[in-house]
C-alpha cells in the first residue's frame, strides 16, 4: 500500500544515513503490507549492489538483500534451504522481492528465515551508523515477537554460515492450522559432523529456541529439555492456541529425534 | 529514468512511498486491482522484467528502468494469451476481481509449479469459485459453449461480460477516470461507546489539499437503516450519517475530504476529538441483563425497536402444538447449545463509492453495491432530493454475499459530494471491511429435539440469541428468517422458538449469504443427527421419515407470508444422493494410517426469494440495427444472473446471445428494481426479462401481422421474412413482484479424516446434490454451488472475525483473516435434482445462498463421527479439534 507519510527514499542508502521516522527498506514486501504513518524516509538497502550469496572458505555468506527467489535459486539444492523457503505463508511471486534480511528484521515468530538462521548457527552481520561491524549469533538476533537486537541506525548486513552448516543432516516438521498457512510450529532438528544434535523450535514460541545435546538425545532427554521452554513462551494468536503448539512441539520433536536417529 | 507499462514509457516519477500498484492505476492501468494492498491476495498481481509480483508491495520507484507487464498487456497481436484464452474457456471466474491477478500469475508458472497448483496459487485469493474452474481454466479444460439460436436455456454459455474479465478491461467501481476528485478518509472511534463532546479540525484543515472536514453537525438529522429492504420498515432507523455517539470501536467520528488520500489521511491523523467514554456491553448473554449499558437507549419502537430498554431490536416467541406433550412422547431427547462467530464476506472489491454531479447537477453514485435502487432511494430521502435528482450506478461488482445490500459509504460521499460540489471518492481498505463494514451475524442457539424410535419427530425446540453488535440493519429479519425454513423443512407437530436479536457496542453485523438460516442449520441439523444415533437410525432415512413432502404446507412458528409453497419438490432426489455416498467404501478415499475417519451430512431448505415484496422491472428493445438491448436493474458480481437474463432473452427471441447488449445496474435504465440479494437474480429479475422478451416477441411478431402464437416466425434476423435490421426500435416491458414463491433444497455430504496426533480434519470427499428446478446454465450453477460450498467451508474451518474485551476487531487483514486458498478447497461433486418449478421462469428455481448452508453441519456430523465427540462452537480448527480430543476419557 502506499505508505503516504514518506517524503524521501535514500537509494542506495549506508551507514550513517539514518535519523528518527527513517525505515531500512529491504524488498518492502513487509513495510508496505501494513501502514507505518511514522515513518518519513525510506532508505534502500536493496541498491547497495550487495551480491546475494558469497561462497568463500570460511564459509557462505547470504546478504540481508539476497531475496527468497535468489536464495532457493542459489541453495536450494540444501533441501533445508528450500523447506525454509516453502515455509512462507506468502507465494513464490513475494519470494522475487522479498529478502532473507527482512525476514529477520520483522522477527515475527513464524519468519521461516530466522528459523533456517537459527538452525544452521548463522551469524548475524550487523553494521552500525559509524560503519563498524557487530556480530550476534542468529539465535539471539530475534528477542520476541516483533524485536531484535538491532539499535538504532543499525543495519543487518548478511547471514553468516560455517563451511559446514548448510550441508548439515536436518530434519523439518512445520505445523500450520492450515495446508500452506502460517507457520504454527516450526522445528528443525540437526545432527553435526562432530556429533552435537540441535533442534531449533520457531514460530510455536516468541522468540527461537535452541536445544542443544552433545549427542543423540534419549527420549526422557528431549521432554526435560522442551520443559525449559516456559509455557508463558508460545504464542498465542489466531494461527494457533499456545497448549497445542506446545503439543505440536514435543509430537515434532519426537519425529525429528526419530528421523536423526534413523 | 521511465517505466515501461506494456510497451509504453511512462515519464511521470511516481511518489516516494507509492506502491506499483497505484502508478499502474494513476497511468490508467485499470487491470490491476487491490484486493488487500498487503501482498496477501494476488489480485495486483504483474510482471516486472517477467518476474511475477505483487504489485501492492513493490515499490514504485524501483520499477524505474523496468519494464512492467499487467493484464492489459497480457494479450498480443489481438490475440489472447493462451491462459486467457484457458480462464474464459473455462469460466473461471465468477465475479472476476481476481481474475486479473490469477491470469498473471498462472501465465509465469513454470511446469513444476502447474504440477502443485495448491501450493504455486496459494498467494491468489478467490472468494467466489472454490477454485475447481480455475483448474479446469490453469489445466486447459474448456467446457463453455456459444450455443445456437433458440437453444441457449440450460446450455454452458459463458458469461457475457467475460472477454471484459480475462481482459482486465470490465470496468469495477473504482475503474474510472474522474477529473477533479477528491478523495475521503474517516476518523473512526477508538471506544466501543462514547459521546463526542467536541471536535477541533482546525489542524486538519490547515493541512495542504484539504477541503473539508465533515462531523455530525454537519450530517442530516435523519435516521436510517445502512440494510437495503424493498420494505423499508424490516430494518430499524438507529443509523445517522455522522453521530455525536458512537456505539463501536471503528464507527465513523469525523470525514476529512482532501485533493490526495495523503491529504485526507493526514488531515485526519490531525482531527483532535473529545471523548465522554461510556459503559459499553460486548457480550450478547450479557446485553438483556437487567442494568446492562443500553446501546440505543435513546430510542424505541417509533424507530423499530421492540425494546431498546433491554437492547432488544427483535424477538420471536411462538409455537405450534405443544413441545412439552412432544418430548413425553419422545423415546429420545438431545439438547445442546452451539455458537457461530462473526465472519467476513471478504469480497475481494472492497466496498466504496465515487460520486459527483452530472451536467444537470443531478448527484451520481457509482457505488459498489447490490441494490442500486434502494441505495437511490435511501440517499433521496436523506438528504430531501427528489429520486430523479439521485442517480446510483453499480459497474461490475467484485463480489457481494450480501455485504453489499448495505448502505456502507454511499451516504457520505453524498454529503462530501453536495458539500462541496465537486467529485468524491471513498474506497475502504481491506481493514476497515474487517472493522468497520459488516459480518454474518454470530448466532447462540439452543436446539431441543425429541423422536420416537419408529423415527418420528416429536418435538423441536429453539432458543436462539441473535448479535446485531451497534446498529439493527438486518438484525431482526436474519433471526426471523434463520428461525424459518431450518425448522419448516420437518413435518414436526410439536415446535416452539424463542428467539432475541440484541445490540452489544460491536461492529454491526448485516446480510451474509445464507441470511441466518446457516447458522440455524448448523445447529438443527447437528442435534437431529445426535437423535438419529440415539434412536440407532440412519441419518438420510431419520431425514426421510420427517421432511416436508409435495403438497405439504411450510409451517414455522411465528407469522409468515403465506405465499411460500412447494412449487417443486426435489428433496427426496438429494437424499437419494446422501444415501448413495454414503454407502461408498471408506477405503477408497485414502485416509492416512492412523487417522479417524467419518461422514456426516445435512440438508437445507431455502425459500426462493424474500418474503414481503420483491420487484423487478426488465425492457428488451429491438434496436434499429437488429440486435437486442436488455435492461435490467440487477447488479452483476459473479451472480451470473446476467448471464441467465441473456440465455432467456435469446431463446424467447430465438437469437443468439451475441447479439444482445446488456445495459443494467443504473437507475437510469429501468423503473425499478428491489436488488440482487435473497436469491433473486434468476427467480424475480429474471421472471421480469422472460416477461418482457415475450412482450416484445408479439409486438415483433405484430409488426409482421403475425399472431404472438405464431412463433416460428421469427428467427435470429427476421420475423415472417423481415428484416429485423430496421423494424425497431421495439420495447417490451416485464415486470414482477416476486410472489409467490416456491422453495429449493440442497444436501451436503462429507466423508473426512482427522489425525489424532495434530488434530489436523482432512476432508476425503464432499458430494453435494442440489434441487435448483430447470438448471438453466449447467456449468455456471455448478460454479455457484462450488463456489458456496467452499465459502461454507471457511466459515467452518478457518474463518473467525475476533474482537477484544474492549470491543476492536484484532483480526483486520488476510494475514490474520485465512480465507480458503486453493490448498483449502476438496473437489465437491456436484449432483442436480431433476425438477421443474411451477412458479420461477422457466421452471427455475434459486441457487446462489443455499448451498452454503448445509456444510456446516454436514462437517460437523462428519467429525462427529471420526473422533465420537460433537464439536458445537465454529470454526473447526485443528487446536480445537486437538484439544477437544485431549478430554476424551
Amino acid at each position: 500500500m502506499d505508505l503516504h507519510t514518506v517524503t524521501e527514499v535514500i537509494s542506495p542508502a549506508g551507514p550513517g544515513q539514518w535519523r528518527p521516522g527513517d525505515a531500512w527498506l529491504g524488498g518492502g514486501t513487509a513495510l508496505l503490507g501494513e501502514p507505518r504513518p511514522h515513518i518519513t524516509r525510506l532508505l534502500d538497502l536493496a541498491a547497495a549492489g550487495w551480491p546475494p550469496v558469497t561462497v568463500r572458505d570460511d564459509g557462505v555468506e547470504i546478504a540481508a538483500t539476497c531475496t527468497i527467489a535468489e536464495l532457493a535459486s542459489r541453495l536450494g539444492r540444501h533441501g533445508i534451504v528450500l523447506q525454509c523457503c516453502h515455509a512462507f505463508l506468502a507465494s513464490f511471486k513475494i519470494w522475487n522481492v522479498a529478502t532473507v534480511g527482512g525476514n529477520l528484521c520483522a522477527a515475527l515468530p513464524a519468519g521461516p528465515m530466522i528459523s533456517l538462521s537459527v538452525a544452521l548457527d548463522g551469524t548475524c552481520v550487523l553494521v552500525g551508523p559509524d560503519g563498524g561491524e557487530r556480530r550476534v549469533p542468529a539465535a539471539e538476533f530475534v528477542t520476541g515477537e516483533g524485536t531484535t537486537v538491532l539499535r538504532d541506525g543499525e543495519f543487518l548486513r548478511a547471514v553468516h554460515f560455517a563451511p559446514a552448516a548448510l550441508g548439515s543432516r536436518t530434519a523439518y516438521r512445520r505445523g500450520s492450522l492450515h495446508r500452506h498457512g502460517r507457520s504454527a510450529v516450526l522445528l528443525i532438528g540437526r545432527a553435526e559432523p562432530a556429533g552435537g544434535f540441535s533442534l531449533t523450535v520457531t514460530a510455536a514460541t516468541r522468540r527461537p529456541y535452541v536445544l542443544r545435546f552433545p549427542g543423540a538425545p534419549s527420549a526422557a532427554d528431549l521432554d526435560a529439555a522442551l520443559d525449559t521452554i516456559p509455557g508463558s513462551q508460545y504464542v498465542d494468536d489466531v494461527h494457533g492456541r499456545p497448549i497445542w503448539r506446545r503439543h505440536l512441539t514435543r509430537h515434532y520433536a519426537t519425529q525429528i529425534r526419530a528421523d536423526l536417529l534413523a | 529514468m521511465t517505466i515501461e507499462i506494456n510497451g509504453t514509457p511512462h515519464d511521470r516519477a511516481p511518489r516516494p512511498g507509492q506502491c506499483l500498484r497505484t502508478y499502474l492505476r494513476e497511468e490508467g492501468w485499470f487491470g490491476v486491482k487491490k484486493g488487500c494492498d498487503a501482498g496477501d491476495c494476488g489480485a495486483c498481481t504483474v510482471h516486472v522484467d517477467g518476474a511475477p509480483v505483487h504489485s501492492c508491495v513493490y515499490p514504485a520507484f524501483r520499477a524505474r528502468g523496468r519494464s512492467i507487464t499487467t493484464i492489459e498487456g497480457l494479450a498480443t497481436g489481438g490475440e489472447l494469451h493462451p491462459v486467457q484464452r484457458d480462464f474464459l474457456g473455462a469460466q473461471g471466474f465468477q465475479c472476476g476481481f481476481c481474475t486479473a491477478g490469477m491470469i498473471m500469475t498462472a501465465a509465469a508458472l513454470t511446469d513444476a509449479q502447474r504440477d502443485d497448483l495448491p501450493r504455486s496459487l496459494k498467494g491468489n485469493l478467490c472468494r467466489c469459485t472454490g477454485y475447481r474452474a480455475i483448474t479446469d481454466a490453469v489445466e486447459g479444460r474448456p467446457a463453455a459453449v456459444r450455443p445456437g439460436a433458440g437453444s441457449a436455456v440450460g446450455a454452458n454459455l459463458g458469461a457475457p461480460a467475460g472477454p471484459q474479465v480475462v481482459t482486465g478491461t470490465a470496468r469495477y467501481t473504482f475503474d474510472v477516470d474522474v477529473p477533479g476528485l477528491l478523495h475521503l478518509k474517516v476518523l473512526r472511534s477508538p471506544h466501543a461507546h462514547a459521546r463526542i463532546l467536541s471536535i477541533d479540525a482546525s489542524e486538519a484543515l490547515a493541512v495542504p489539499g484539504v477541503e473539508v472536514v465533515l462531523t455530525h453537525s454537519d450530517a442530516p438529522d435523519r435516521l436510517f437503516s445502512t440494510a437495503q429492504h424493498e420494505n423499508e420498515a424490516e430494518d430499524p432507523y438507529d443509523t445517522r450519517v455522522l453521530d455525536e455517539v458512537v456505539r463501536f470501536a471503528g464507527q465513523r467520528v469525523a470525514a476529512v475530504v482532501a485533493s490526495s488520500e495523503a491529504a485526507a489521511e493526514e488531515g485526519v491523523r490531525r482531527l483532535r476529538v473529545e471523548y465522554d467514554v461510556l459503559p459499553a456491553v460486548i457480550d450478547p448473554e450479557l446485553a438483556m441483563a437487567p442494568g446492562a449499558p443500553l446501546v440505543h437507549g435513546d430510542k424505541g419502537v417509533a424507530h423499530g425497536i421492540v425494546r431498546a430498554d433491554a437492547n432488544v431490536v427483535g424477538e420471536l416467541h411462538a409455537g405450534i402444538g405443544d413441545v412439552g406433550l412432544g418430548f413425553a412422547q419422545a423415546d429420545a431427547i438431545h439438547e445442546a447449545t452451539f455458537r457461530t462467530p462473526r465472519v467476513q464476506h471478504a469480497s475481494l472489491e472492497t466496498h466504496g463509492a465515487v460520486g459527483w454531479l452530472d451536467e444537470d447537477d443531478r448527484l451520481v453514485i457509482r457505488s459498489s453495491t447490490q441494490t442500486p435502487f434502494l441505495t437511490r432511494r435511501a440517499v433521496s430521502r436523506l438528504f430531501g432530493l427528489p429520486r430523479d435528482r439521485v442517480r446510483v450506478v453499480a459497474g461490475r461488482v467484485g463480489g457481494g454475499f450480501g455485504g453489499k445490500q448495505e448502505m456502507l459509504v454511499e451516504d457520505l460521499v453524498a454529503l462530501a459530494v453536495l458539500r462541496t460540489g465537486r467529485p468524491v471518492k471513498w474506497e475502504y481498505t481491506r481493514a476497515e471491511q474487517f472493522t468497520a463494514a459488516t459480518t454474518r451475524h454470530p448466532f447462540v442457539m439452543t436446539v431441543k429435539a425429541g423422536a420416537r424410535t419408529d423415527g418420528t419427530l416429536t418435538a423441536l425446540q429453539l432458543t436462539v440469541l441473535v448479535d446485531t453488535g451497534a446498529y439493527g440493519n438486518h438484525g431482526a429479519s436474519v433471526m426471523h428468517h434463520g428461525c424459518h425454513e431450518t425448522v419448516a423443512v420437518y413435518r414436526c407437530a410439536n415446535i416452539r422458538t424463542d428467539a432475541h436479536t440484541v445490540y452489544t457496542n460491536t461492529v454491526p453485523a448485516g446480510a451474509f449469504r445464507g441470511y441466518g438460516l446457516g447458522q440455524v442449520t448448523f445447529a438443527v441439523e447437528q442435534v437431529l443427527d445426535e437423535l438419529a444415533r440415539m434412536i440407532g437410525m440412519d441419518a438420510v432415512t431419520f431425514r426421510e421419515r420427517n421432511v416436508v413432502r409435495p403438497g405439504d404446507d411450510l409451517t414455522a412458528p411465528g407469522a409468515h407470508v403465506p405465499d411460500l409453497g412447494i412449487a417443486s419438490y426435489g428433496l427426496d432426489q438429494c437424499l437419494d444422493r446422501m444415501r448413495a455416498a454414503a454407502a461408498s467404501p471408506a477405503a477408497a478415499d485414502g485416509a492416512p494410517d492412523g487417522w479417524l475417519v467419518g461422514d456426516g451430512m445435512a440438508i437445507a431448505m431455502i425459500a426462493a426469494g424474500p418474503p414481503g415484496g420483491h420487484f423487478a422491472d426488465a425492457a428488451v428493445t429491438l434496436l434499429p440495427d437488429g440486435r437486442y438491448e436488455l435492461a435490467v436493474g440487477t447488479a452483476e458480481f459473479g451472480n451470473g444472473s446476467t448471464t441467465v437474463h441473456t440465455q432467456i432473452v435469446a431463446d424467447e427471441l430465438h437469437t443468439t446471445p451475441d447479439r444482445i447488449v446488456i445495459r443494467q445496474s443504473d437507475t437510469d435504465v429501468v423503473g425499478h428494481d428491489t436488488g440482487a440479494f435473497a436469491s433473486t437474480g434468476v427467480v424475480v429479475a429474471g421472471e421480469a426479462v422472460l416477461r418482457a422478451a415475450r412482450a416484445l416477441r408479439a409486438r415483433i411478431l405484430a409488426a409482421a401481422g403475425r399472431s404472438p402464437s405464431e412463433v416460428h416466425f421469427l428467427t435470429a434476423d427476421a420475423v415472417d421474412g423481415i428484416r429485423l435490421a430496421g423494424l425497431g426500435p421495439l420495447t417490451g416491458r416485464g415486470h414482477f413482484d416476486g410472489t409467490p414463491r416456491s422453495v429449493a433444497f440442497n444436501a451436503q455430504w462429507f466423508r473426512v479424516a482427522v489425525d489424532p496426533g495434530t488434530g489436523e480434519l482432512r476432508i476425503l470427499r464432499s458430494v453435494h446434490s442440489a434441487d435448483a428446478g430447470t438448471v438453466m446454465n449447467p456449468l455456471q450453477l455448478r460454479g455457484q454451488i462450488e463456489g458456496g460450498v467452499a465459502q461454507a467451508i471457511g466459515a467452518t474451518l478457518a474463518e473467525h472475525v475476533d474482537i477484544d474485551a474492549n470491543g476492536q476487531v484484532t483480526t483486520a487483514a488476510f494475514r490474520q483473516y485465512h480465507l480458503p486458498t486453493f490448498a483449502d478447497v476438496p473437489v465437491t461433486e456436484v449432483h442436480f435434482a431433476d425438477t421443474t418449478d411451477a412458479i420461477g421462469p422457466l421452471g427455475a428455481k434459486s441457487m446462489s445462498e443455499s448451498p452454503y448452508n448445509p456444510v456446516s453441519p454436514a462437517l460437523g456430523n462428519a467429525l462427529r463421527d471420526a473422533i465420537g465427540i460433537r464439536l458445537t462452537e465454529l470454526p473447526y480448527t485443528a487446536d480445537r479439534i486437538w484439544q477437544a480430543m485431549q478430554q476424551l476419557p
